[in-house]
Order: C-alpha cells, then sequence, then structure tokens
C-alpha cells in the first residue's frame, strides 16, 4: 500500500489562519496591464496583499498563534516548528527559530523551514504527522504561510497573495479532526520555478494545467480514496490547491465533488493565491464550518511538482475550539482595500 | 559654601554655520566671554555637548577646546545631558567655585548640528530618547512630544491652533535679537498651514535644527567686581531627573524632572515662582513650553496654553518667556541652548536687552534646560545684584 | 545593525516579556531588576497579554533613518491592562481611524530592516483588536 498511516492515532489538534488586512482588486492590475479588455475573464475577484511591516515570520507567528490557542496548549509541549513557504525572509536562516522563540516554544524543539513551490505546508504538516505518529514526540507544529512574489504584469500577479495557516499536530485524544491517512504524488514536472538569487518565478503558461496541477491533484485525490475504499460522497467538504477559482473547480468536477462540497474552503476568490497557504488556509475555512463526524479531504499541489492528500474525520471537540481564535473568515472580512501604487511601493516593486 | 557669580558672557550666532566646525564655534564663544570678563585664564573649562562623538566624529572636546582656546593645560571635561548639557556644564562650573576647589571657571556650550545629511542629525537626537523602548520603534524626537501634545490637547481640550500663541510670541521676540537664528515674525495663518513633521507637531512648533555655542565665566561673589560691573548672581543651578522613557511616567503630562529641578532652585534662592521677571523656558517645541510653565508652578496644569493665547508670555506679560526668541525662534544648537539661555537672562539683569523686549523691574532671571523629554532638567536662577 | 543587543531583547520584542514584582504584584515592561514601585528586588519573568488601549498617539510624516518605507506610520503610547505603558506603533489601522482608549491587541511585526543584505527586525506593535475593530465591546 502506497498510503501512508500514522503508528497511533493522531490528527489535528488545534488550527489557526492568518490574512493581512489589505486587498488589491484584479481589477487594478487588468486595467493597469491589460487596458482592462480581460476584465470579464479574471481569475479572481481581488487578492491580500501583506502590510509593509509583513512577512512569512511574522504571518505564521499569528496563525500559529491562533493554533495554540485552539489546541489549549502551553508553547513549551511542542516538539518541531516547520514552517513551509517560497518566500521564506532570509536564504539563509531559518524562519522556524524565528517562529519557535516568538511563540515561546523554543528552546527545546526542532526547527526548520520546508521549501516546495505551494505544496510546503502540506509537506510540513506531512512531516509534522510522522513525527507525532511514530511516536516521538506528542505535539508538532506546521504552518503554511506566503508572501507570494508576482512579476508586474504577470498572468500570475492577479493572484499571487499572502496569507495560510498553522496546525498542530498531536495525539487523537485531543484532536479537532482525526487523520485516516495520506497520500503523496510527486514528479519532476518544471511548470513553475524561480532560480537563486531572482525577485519573480517564471512559470510555464497553460503547461501548468494539465500535466501539472490536474495530473498530480488527481492522482493524490483518487490514490488516497481508493486505498481507503472511499469516493467522494463520503466526504462533507473538500479543499483543493487554490492557484485561481477555474482550477480547484475544475478539479473538483472531474474527481466527482458537487461544488457545495468545495464551497466553505474556497477562497481563493476573495484573498487571491496563498502559494504554500492556499490549502491549509482553505481547510481552516472548512474546519470553521464542519460538524462532528464529518470526513474532510485536503489536496494540496506544489510546482515542481506535487500533491499531498489527507483525509481527516472530525470529533466533537471541533466545537469548543473553534472559538477560541478568529475564524478565517474573521481575517476574510477584515479588508481595506489599497490602490496598485500603494501595493507597488509595499511590495518594494519601485526602485528606490 | 561661597557665592558665584556671572562675570563674562559669550555667544556665537545661532545659524547653519556651514564654515565653522565645533571647535571654531566654542572658541569663538569662550573667547567673547573671557573678554567680557577682562580675563586671559581660567582654571577649569567645561564643555557642554550632546553630540560632538555622532555628528563631528569628535569626542574629547574638553582638552580640545581648552587647547584652541589658549587654555591649554587647565582642568577641562565634557559634560552631557542631552539637550540639557550646557546648564549641566554650567553646574558643575558652579560647583567648582562655590566649593573652592576652583576660582574662575567657564562653561560653555556648543553643538555642530549641520555636519551630516539631515536623516543623520535625527537618529542622533533620538539618541536623547531610550534606544531600546523608544527609538526603536520610529519614534523621533518629535514623534515623542507630539505624544505628549496629543494627550495635552485631549485632556484638557485644547484645540491645535492654540498652541500657536507661543510660536507668534517667540518669533516676534527673535527679530530684535542679532544672535537669532530667525528674524522674521510668523502668523497665526502661518502657523495653522505648517507642514505636519508628527501630528499634531508642525514645523512652526518645531525648533531649528542649528549651530552655535554659548559660554558664561564664573567666578567667586566676593571677587565679582574685579571682574565686571554688572556681575549676576547665581542664585541656584539645580538638577532633577524623571525616567527617560515617556511611557514609564505615570502622568506624562506632569514634567516631575521640571517640578523637581524648579523647587530645589525656589528652596535654594527663597524666591516664590512670582519673584521671576523672565522665564527663558525650554521650548524646543511648542507643548514644552506649555508643560514647563506648568510644572514649574507659573500655570496651574492644564491653563498655560490658555494663559498664553490671554497674553502672558509676552515680555509685557505676566510671565515673560522666550523674550530672545527661545528655542524656537532664537534656535536650538541642543547642547548649546542651556547656556543661551543664561546669557539672555544676564543680558536682562545687566539691562542690556534691547527696548522692544525689555521687561521692568527684573530681579530674578530664571533659565531652564531640559534634556529629552523631561528627564534631566537644570533650572537655573539668577540674581540682579544692587549696583 | 547592533545584533548583540537585538538578540538579548527577543524574547520582550517578540513577545512582551517583562517583569512582575514578588513583593507588591506591580508588572514591568522593559523588565526591571529593582521594582519602581517598592525597591523591591524580588521580580520575576512575566509575559504581558498584549491588550490594552490608545493613551495617545502621533502619525509620524519625517521618519528616521530606516523608517521612511512606513511613512506616514503611528506610534503611540498604550496602557497595558496589566496597567503598564509602552510605547509601540500601531499597525493596520488607518492613520484617521485611531483615537485616544482604543482597545488594541499586540502582534509581531517587522520593526525594520538593515537594507538588503541586514537583519531584520522584529518586533511588538500593537493593532485594532480582530473582532472588534471599532472598540466598541471590551472582550473578556
Amino acid at each position: 500500500m502506497s498510503i501512508m498511516i500514522p503508528l497511533r492515532e493522531i490528527g489535528i489538534v488545534g488550527y489557526g489562519a492568518y490574512i493581512p488586512r489589505y486587498r488589491l482588486a484584479a481589477e487594478a492590475i487588468s486595467r493597469l496591464w491589460r487596458g482592462g479588455q480581460d476584465q470579464h475573464i479574471l481569475p479572481v475577484r481581488e487578492k491580500s496583499v501583506p502590510g509593509p511591516d509583513e512577512d512569512t515570520v511574522t504571518m505564521a507567528v499569528e496563525a500559529a498563534q491562533n493554533a495554540l490557542r485552539r489546541a489549549g496548549l502551553s508553547p513549551e509541549v511542542i516538539r518541531a516548528v516547520w514552517v513551509g513557504s517560497e518566500s521564506h525572509p532570509y536564504a539563509v536562516k531559518p524562519t522556524g527559530t524565528l517562529v519557535a522563540q516568538a511563540l515561546g516554544i523554543a528552546p527545546a524543539t526542532l526547527a526548520a523551514d520546508l521549501e516546495f513551490a505551494c505544496k510546503a505546508g502540506s509537506e510540513a504538516m506531512q512531516a509534522a504527522i510522522a513525527l507525532v505518529g511514530s511516536g516521538m514526540a506528542d505535539y508538532a507544529l506546521a504552518v503554511g504561510m506566503d508572501t507570494a512574489q508576482g512579476r508586474p504584469g504577470d498572468a500570475l500577479e492577479y493572484t499571487a497573495a499572502a496569507g495560510g495557516a498553522a496546525y498542530v499536530i498531536g495525539p487523537a485524544e485531543g484532536a479537532v479532526a482525526v487523520l485516516e491517512a495520506t497520500y503523496s504524488y510527486v514528479t519532476d514536472t518544471p511548470d513553475f520555478f524561480r532560480r537563486a538569487h531572482q525577485r519573480y518565478p517564471e512559470h510555464a503558461n497553460r503547461f501548468t494545467g494539465e500535466p501539472a496541477y490536474f495530473h498530480h491533484i488527481v492522482n493524490a485525490a483518487r490514490g488516497l480514496m481508493d486505498a481507503l475504499g472511499l469516493t467522494p460522497a463520503d466526504f462533507a467538504g473538500a479543499v483543493f490547491h487554490q492557484p485561481n477559482l477555474k482550477f480547484p473547480r475544475k478539479v473538483a468536477r472531474e474527481l466527482g465533488f458537487t461544488p457545495e462540497q468545495i464551497r466553505a474552503g474556497l477562497l481563493v476568490g476573495e484573498v487571491g493565491n496563498t502559494y504554500a497557504g492556499s490549502s491549509l488556509l482553505g481547510f481552516s475555512a472548512l474546519l470553521d464550518e464542519a460538524w462532528p463526524g464529518d470526513r474532510l479531504l485536503l489536496v494540496s499541489f506544489g510546482s515542481g511538482a506535487g500533491s499531498d492528500a489527507m483525509s481527516f474525520i472530525v470529533t466533537e471537540r471541533i466545537e469548543a475550539a473553534r472559538d477560541r481564535a478568529p475564524r478565517t473568515h474573521a481575517y476574510v472580512t477584515r479588508r481595506a482595500p489599497v490602490d496598485y501604487a500603494t501595493y507597488a511601493r509595499w511590495r518594494q516593486k519601485f526602485t528606490v | 559654601m561661597r557665592d558665584v557669580a556671572i562675570v563674562g558672557i559669550g555667544q556665537t550666532p545661532v545659524r547653519e554655520h556651514w564654515d565653522r566646525g565645533l571647535r571654531d564655534l566654542a572658541v569663538e564663544a569662550v573667547l567673547a566671554a573671557m573678554d567680557d570678563a577682562h580675563v586671559r585664564r581660567a582654571d577649569a573649562l567645561y564643555v557642554g555637548n550632546m553630540l560632538s562623538g555622532t555628528l563631528s566624529f569628535q569626542e574629547h572636546v574638553g582638552a580640545l577646546i581648552a587647547e584652541y582656546a589658549g587654555l591649554e593645560g587647565i582642568e577641562a571635561v565634557k559634560v552631557e545631558a542631552a539637550c540639557g548639557s550646557a546648564a549641566a556644564a554650567l553646574r558643575q562650573a558652579v560647583l567648582a567655585v562655590q566649593s573652592g576647589q576652583v576660582e574662575v571657571a567657564i562653561a560653555v556650550g556648543v553643538e555642530k548640528l549641520t555636519e551630516l545629511a539631515s536623516k543623520c542629525t535625527t537618529n542622533a537626537l533620538a539618541m536623547a530618547a531610550d534606544a531600546d523602548y523608544e527609538a526603536v520603534m520610529g519614534l523621533s524626537f518629535v514623534a515623542i512630544n507630539a505624544l505628549l501634545m496629543r494627550r495635552y490637547m485631549y485632556e484638557y481640550g485644547v484645540s491645535k491652533e492654540d498652541f500657536a500663541a507661543f510660536t507668534v510670541n517667540a518669533h516676534a521676540n527673535a527679530r530684535h535679537n542679532p544672535f537669532a537664528m530667525f528674524h522674521t515674525p510668523v502668523t497665526r495663518e502661518q502657523y495653522a498651514a505648517a507642514k505636519m513633521i508628527a501630528d499634531p507637531i508642525n514645523l512652526l512648533d518645531s525648533s531649528p535644527v542649528s549651530d552655535g555655542a554659548a559660554a558664561v565665566v564664573i567666578v567667586p561673589a566676593e571677587r565679582a567686581r574685579e571682574f565686571s560691573d554688572k556681575p549676576v548672581r547665581v542664585a541656584a543651578c539645580e538638577v532633577g531627573t524623571d525616567t527617560v522613557a515617556l511611557d514609564n511616567r505615570a502622568n506624562p503630562l506632569w514634567l516631575k524632572g521640571v517640578e523637581r529641578s524648579a523647587r530645589r532652585a525656589y528652596r535654594r534662592a527663597g524666591v516664590e515662582p512670582q519673584d521671576i521677571g523672565v522665564f527663558e523656558v525650554h521650548d524646543a517645541f511648542s507643548i514644552m513650553a506649555a508643560l514647563s510653565l506648568e510644572a514649574s508652578g507659573l500655570a496651574e496644569p492644564g491653563t498655560a496654553v490658555r494663559l498664553a493665547n490671554e497674553g502672558a508670555i509676552t515680555p509685557t506679560g505676566q510671565f515673560p518667556i522666550a523674550t530672545m526668541g527661545g528655542l524656537k525662534g532664537r534656535g536650538h544648537p541642543v547642547g548649546a541652548t542651556g547656556l543661551y539661555q543664561v546669557v539672555e537672562c544676564v543680558l536682562h539683569l545687566r539691562d542690556e536687552v534691547p527696548d522692544a523686549v525689555r521687561v521692568e523691574g527684573v530681579q530674578y532671571a530664571m533659565a531652564q534646560n531640559i534634556g529629552g523629554s523631561g528627564a534631566t532638567v537644570i533650572t537655573t536662577l539668577l540674581e540682579r545684584l544692587i549696583t | 545593525m547592533d545584533i548583540p543587543r537585538n538578540w538579548r531583547l527577543r524574547d520582550q520584542r517578540y513577545r512582551l516579556q517583562g517583569t512582575r514584582c514578588a513583593s507588591c504584584g506591580a508588572h514591568h515592561f522593559p523588565p526591571r531588576p529593582v521594582c519602581p514601585r517598592c525597591r523591591g528586588r524580588h521580580v520575576e519573568p512575566y509575559r504581558f497579554t498584549g491588550r490594552g488601549r490608545v493613551y495617545s498617539y502621533t502619525v509620524v510624516y519625517q521618519a528616521p533613518e530606516g523608517f521612511e518605507q512606513y511613512v506616514p506610520y503611528v506610534v503611540a503610547l498604550v496602557d497595558l491592562e496589566e496597567g503598564v505603558r509602552v510605547t509601540a506603533q500601531l499597525t493596520d489601522v488607518d492613520p484617521e481611524e485611531v483615537a485616544i482608549g482604543m482597545p488594541v491587541e499586540m502582534v509581531l511585526r517587522k520593526l525594520g530592516e538593515e537594507g538588503e543584505r541586514g537583519l531584520i527586525l522584529y518586533g511588538y506593535k500593537f493593532r485594532p483588536r480582530i473582532g472588534d475593530p471599532k472598540g466598541e465591546a471590551e472582550s473578556d
């Protein structure tokens, strides 16, 4: 069997979201770079923009704080802080140690950063699942967070956004959602990449679709469901990586999920693509609305390329946990629009 | 302990002195004060200065200035207390002569703020605040005063425009002082339209960045007539302190350092606030003038701005302040300012001020020099000696 | 950038780690070896909740070096609920929304960075409380 099941029952004991306050309308980018001629086919309505004092570290800390609050744990019990991102503030120097220090988790902990394009966050979850599932530790923190870079005028500028979520993985007794199994599917597929020292990524246009996004997500999801003997109808909700509104809707349809099943977790239209944070953020919104007994599916996708698929069953502990920290929608609705000039200034797109 | 007197004063114009360095300015003021006192030698030199190291890359200015003023070999040290450095140096000179260890002491305050780019100066001035807990937050020195002003407006229902009275008075008086930086009056309309620096503080609330030096010669009072026909007695020169960071004060609108320093000075001199004829206040910002008047006992809490608008602070008012322009109009070369204030008080007591700013019947003149947002305060009371 | 200094202050900066006097119960930030209230020297570590209200504020238009990219920004005196006042920037807020008395909560943000090559400095700032943006309700 190629699915992965931990040695002991484990699950999500705490989760937390973060989205910056600012939003840039896709329409503003269209007007500036396309003369507005693509207004009717914009990939999202607007995207989140980090404030000038925000980065992956500060956003990871807030999401993780929310996750720790929901878990009701004191920080010293966490044995790993793994942060997945493609926008770590330093090329060399871990985001993880800073997050661990800020949260009071340090020093008796593992800490490291992961990079796998938009899959870095779910990869961090997989590592946490393995650490806790093996019994080596009781609690581990996994974060997927990004301040994605979009080259001015590029198609990706419409969607490259900021945000993500954090998960505390722990024993099933304390879990708000118990893990059934995970399945991962990767191949060497160069659909999107950024070379060292480059500010912006390159992408292979329509090649990012069928051979990359769809192929990996479909195989990961099917691999997991087939091994567990499940069909889409067994799931109350699902989240697929959301680079735009079209892709997750299309892949859901292809796999046999209904629009209602992906509704609660589909944030990309209001928030944009938060890259390593995207599927984890959608999943936190799904948990916010889940009922005990619900089975939920999380499938990430990262360019390069690969997908992690995970199946969880929600427990009655969700009821008490979800209001111990701001819900995902509190961040979605906390919005202040900015114009393109402000966005360009904050994102340092001007040469000063 | 013996009484001491000021028998010589010297000052350079307050300007952007592009053609003069720190030592040139200090030496000019020292020599002017020595000439005024008709002395060729002194026993000790106390140099008040805040930023020689940061902006002129020169520390060790005590010996340096002594050397260039032709005083090589005498006792010479620098005294630093942020914007209160000059009066802190005066305090050392007074103590030295009072104690009998020194016969003739010179105190000079000097500052050269225009050496580097203005950003550097802004950063350097912020060193008067707490580096770890204030400056690191992006708090400029102006912003610290803006925090005080905003709360004052909120607490006492005073409007921003009401603070114009301080600026208008300072500039009106500065016109008559040849050493002042500004010689043009400011109207309330100009004040209201001025560029905001740290809301609610605008450009015309703020004293200008400038260079200058001022000096005095201190001798035992019993020997004063050997040096000057118009000696002025130092009735008190007292220091009070408070927390450096504003946030550590229970009531930031009450400057405890000012209260402590002023009360000690009143007690030492045996005077009451109403005995003071002229008050050279530390009006680095309009709000500091208001808070100083209140904590010095000249105005009830929350009333200084109203009194200023009723004319109390003009040369003909109830308590004239900034009679030679104050920090706002004369300029604020930070580590020199305290001695400019003292020199101006001496001019009043010698009856040597221009008629336009003359205050009738001054027996006591008070200079109050403040370091930081009130962490170090030196209040000097000068008394007219009967002629 | 002065690396050792910022390093040794990291717990204060990142999580408002202060002290509490074991004798009289007063809280202190920054941490202090001697209690300013009772002069007692028996102090213990205390982490502040980070909730407070704006005591005063200013909008900075002429920034010191290193803060230009944030202009205009708001710096405030914040009264923490433990009875301690701290100086910090307000973030995620439009200057015209700020008012004395506004409830705020601590967040970790970038304080500045030393050019493109130097250290990034992180520390506490405050923002309007989430879920209570206008500050109408007092939270627990």
